[in-house]
């Protein structure tokens, strides 16, 4: 019956997407590696300062802000391996807040005289 | 099927079992089966997402009003701040392995990289009220210019925010330390950390939009 239980348990956790916690915690040596990729990028953007990029410039720049904001996201806040839910809380802020703003900005920028 | 009913949790309430209560081994009976405590840091989170994006928007909007000699390009001191924003980004790693610990109860490496994130944090905020203090100094106060105004108000609020999560995360090791933390602890650990992570993906943004792009 102990089986049953335990089936019945795995099961509903499952369901619920609720995988066993310490599975979404990696080793310290997968934190360090991300946390290394993250400093070289951060280094990337800071060289833009010195190094002139002429026209990759601007996207370079959005682009490497892009991925270190979905890394520590994904891999440091563990959206990746979490339940859906919780990426859709955190993310419908998110695009709400853009949506927001860029109509916001937009309006400036049609209505100025 | 006996065994099923022995396991479940004695709420004393019957009828409300299913409403944030935990059973023996710390889980939550909640309507979704996720913690209630997470889903509503994740959607403080979110709603953060739009006080951020209000005064990111506004520093854009504003960021070429000021006078010719105290705008972004003249003020800003990029090698320190790339320093800073490095020190935040490892204080992350370094919460990452506060809940790694956390996760598998150990208590000593939880205070410890507790501890050092708050150490991080505090030298961030350290550098920041050194960056004021010199863009003070140069002339550039809050009510000098649109571009300052709005420039203060983001970076400032930033900063509050990572002085709470410093804050935070001492009230933490201090808890863990005296074992007063009520209920599960690798759970509060974690929503701290997510507290964290936040405010360094906001300064990931500040950083690039801010600093790095020219107005």
């Amino acid at each position: 019956m102990s089986t049953t239980t335990e089936h019945v348990e795995h099961a509903a956790a499952e369901a619920h997407g609720h995988h066993d916690e310490h599975s979404s915690h990696k080793p310290t040596s997968y934190y360090v590696n991300v946390a290394l990729i993250l400093a070289a990028l951060t280094a990337l953007e800071t060289s833009t300062y010195w190094i002139d990029f002429g026209p990759f410039f601007m996207p370079a720049l959005l682009i490497m802000m892009a991925i270190k904001f979905v890394m520590v996201v994904s891999l440091f806040m563990h959206l990746k391996f979490d339940n859906k839910i919780f990426s859709w809380l955190f993310y419908s802020g998110l695009v709400l807040a853009v949506l927001v703003y860029c109509a916001f900005l937009a309006c400036f920028q049609f209505f100025s005289s | 099927m006996a065994d099923i009913a022995v396991h479940a949790p004695d709420t004393g309430d019957h009828g409300h079992d299913d409403h944030g209560g935990h059973d023996d081994h710390g889980a939550h009976h909640t309507s979704t089966g996720l913690s209630n405590n997470k889903m509503a840091m994740w959607m403080f989170l979110g709603s953060e997402c739009l006080l951020f994006g209000g005064l990111i928007s506004t520093y854009m909007l504003y960021r070429g009003r000021h006078s010719e000699n105290l705008g972004p390009d003249q003020i800003y001191d990029i090698p320190f701040t790339s320093v800073s924003s490095f020190v935040l980004l490892m204080s992350s790693l370094t919460m990452v392995l506060a809940v790694s610990a956390a996760a598998q109860d150990d208590d000593r490496n939880t205070n410890l990289w507790l501890t050092v994130t708050a150490l991080l944090g505090a030298t961030f905020v350290g550098g920041q009220v050194y960056e004021f203090t010199s863009f003070y100094q140069e002339g550039l106060g809050f009510t000098t210019s649109l571009f300052s105004s709005s420039f203060y108000t983001l970076t400032g609020f930033h900063g509050v925010h990572v002085t709470v999560g410093v804050i935070m995360l001492l009230a933490t090791v201090g808890m863990v330390r005296r074992n007063r933390i009520p209920g599960q602890k690798s759970e509060v650990v974690e929503l701290v950390g997510l507290y964290w992570h936040f405010v360094d993906i906001v300064w990931i943004i500040i950083f690039t939009l801010v600093y790095l792009i020219p107005s």
